[in-house]
């Protein structure tokens, strides 16, 4: 009995415990990942470039900054899921690389590199050597639209600011689940191909939610473009009383849970990581890949984690404004915040079935997305 | 838009669009074949970027790529045999094919050169989406709603076929 509940402790409190390395390696991180470089620079752009060159300029900085971010992300974000499961699981996980393990990750870059590429006999080459292309291209490329904040004179820093962002974010995240697809069909094994096949239906399910509860915002706000939709959350007590998350309590705290869970879904993190359930499908689809196509995966796994977490800070949580005015790392702080919630999640929560998972998608999820839209949407055309 | 590098692109993606398309028709290997309807479909949405259409670029990408495809490579995929790499189609009646083909070519390329299309001056686009949405539920509202129910009424048809007799 005493076991239990110091199990269930454990499985509480775990996270706690990591509190001062999560902050400390967000600032590691954030100072790693450049974008707040580039945004001081940008202000010195005004100053030292030519107007003709200026937009052309911070669009190439914010474009540094984002591959900056994709590159070194996944090297820290494992050494931090490797640290949650191992304090979710009271033990210390790698110490002893770096300090507490920091350089870990570096190292099992570097074993990856050299390891040798196998591609199967029998596999489809083409598919087999395109699918981590693909997935990597797609997580990176939805990335251009994501925004981390903006200039006095209303510039937006981000590699596109485009006026039809979130749909983008939308089409752009489908690719995914064709690469899936493409390496669980390209390897001609039949865990990867079930895998595959288990992830393409899952994503295609959990994309019709996404849609819906991004336009639960898009209904409210009025405006596709993603730095609109955060500056409509500007305001109210502390600066946080008017993120939508707040707004029409509790219409949109539901809102962006329920877009949190199909996010999840949709990144294939546990609960719902079947296509890759170790336990029934060896590794799923990418079972037969080794060295750095592998690693590609890790990339776009790692890359889709801290997008899908970017855009519900972006969407609900008033992206990088707060209590103490508009400030970039105000985002990355929210947006490294929520990967550690799917990572705490992880190692926290059991696995679904697969009929399960198709259920909560369109039982239950799908419902109240469409009731939470029609809602919302008569809500405010009576204000 | 006059520049060179952006017709250097637009002729790119045109090589990329065709070439997909051609080995669509022609590819022996039916998954090869599914896959390179992606990068048709996708060279199609950057034409409608070329073209200042944001929004429908964004929709493309969203149905034909992401729900589409999907589906019917899961068509692909699940009604064969699973687990056998070796799906191949065949290519029957080349010479009816060829030339209703052609027919249909030389029909559209009458048509593009005889008809007046108004041609926008090019420059920096609008935005789309607002003026799209304003059409769909204003003035285009009962086309629009007509053309949801047909969609409804198939997606009930085809749950209606597939699902097993006697079972109510």
């Amino acid at each position: 009995m005493i076991t239990r509940f110091r199990q269930i402790e454990m499985r509480l409190m775990g996270p706690l415990t990591m509190i001062p390395i999560v902050l400390l390696l967000v600032i590691l991180g954030t100072i790693a990942a450049l974008p707040v470089v580039a945004t001081i620079l940008s202000e010195l752009v005004a100053d030292f470039v030519p107007p003709p060159l200026q937009h052309l300029t911070i669009v190439a900085l914010g474009t540094a900054g984002f591959v900056g971010i994709l590159a070194l992300n996944p090297i820290y974000s494992i050494w931090l899921e490797r640290k949650v499961a191992a304090h979710v699981q009271d033990r210390l996980g790698p110490m002893r690389v770096g300090w507490h393990g920091l350089l870990q990750s570096f190292a099992d870059g570097v074993k990856l590199m050299f390891k040798e590429d196998l591609v199967p006999r029998d596999a489809d080459r083409v598919l087999f050597g395109a699918a981590p292309m693909l997935a990597v291209a797609s997580a990176f490329a939805a990335f251009a639209i994501v925004p981390w904040g903006v200039r006095e004179d209303g510039t937006v820093l981000a590699v596109a600011n485009l006026n039809i962002g979130v749909l983008y974010f939308i089409a752009i995240t489908s690719l995914g689940a064709l690469s899936v697809l493409m390496a669980g069909w390209g390897s001609n094994n039949k865990y990867a191909l079930y895998g595959g096949m288990r992830a393409a239906a899952q994503m295609v399910s959990y994309e019709i939610p996404t849609a819906i509860l991004v336009l639960v915002v898009v209904a409210q706000v009025g405006s596709l473009s993603i730095p609109d939709i955060v500056n409509a959350q500007a305001g109210g007590i502390l600066g946080v009383g008017d993120w939508l998350i707040f707004q029409l309590f509790p219409l949109n705290l539901i809102a962006f849970v329920l877009f949190f869970i199909c996010g999840l879904a949709e990144t294939n993190r546990t609960p719902f990581d079947i296509p890759e359930a170790e336990s029934e499908l060896v590794a799923g689809f990418h079972t037969e890949y080794s060295g750095m196509r592998f690693a590609f995966f890790f990339l776009a796994e790692y890359g889709n984690m801290l997008l899908v977490s970017m855009l519900a800070a972006l969407l609900f949580l008033g992206g990088w404004i707060g209590p103490f005015g508009s400030n970039p790392l105000l985002f990355f702080v929210k947006g490294f915040g929520l990967v550690v919630v799917q990572m705490w999640l992880r190692w926290t929560l059991p696995r679904l079935r697969v009929d399960q998972l198709m259920g909560i998608c369109w039982k239950y999820v799908i419902p109240i997305s469409f009731f939470l839209l029609v809602v919302t949407t008569v809500i405010k055309g009576l204000l | 838009m006059e520049s060179m590098g952006s017709a250097a692109i637009f002729y790119a993606t045109a090589a990329v669009v065709l070439g997909s398309a051609l080995y669509v028709v022609v590819g022996r290997n039916l998954v090869h074949s599914a896959f390179a309807l992606v990068a048709a479909f996708f060279g199609v949405a950057v034409f409608y970027v070329y073209l200042g259409a944001d929004f429908l670029a964004g929709a493309q990408v969203l149905i034909y790529v992401g729900g589409i495809l999907t589906l019917l490579l899961f068509g692909v995929m699940l009604t064969n045999r699973i687990y056998n790499l070796n799906l191949r189609s065949g290519a029957i009646q080349v010479v009816p094919g060829a030339l209703s083909a052609g027919l249909v070519f030389a029909l559209l390329v009458w048509i593009i050169q005889s008809v007046d299309w108004g041609a926008m001056d090019s420059g920096d686009p609008g935005p789309t989406s607002e003026s799209i949405g304003r059409l769909l539920v204003g003035d285009y509202l009962l086309p629009f709603e007509i053309a949801s129910v047909l969609l409804l009424i198939a997606l009930m048809g085809a749950a209606m076929l597939v699902r097993r007799r006697g079972s109510s």
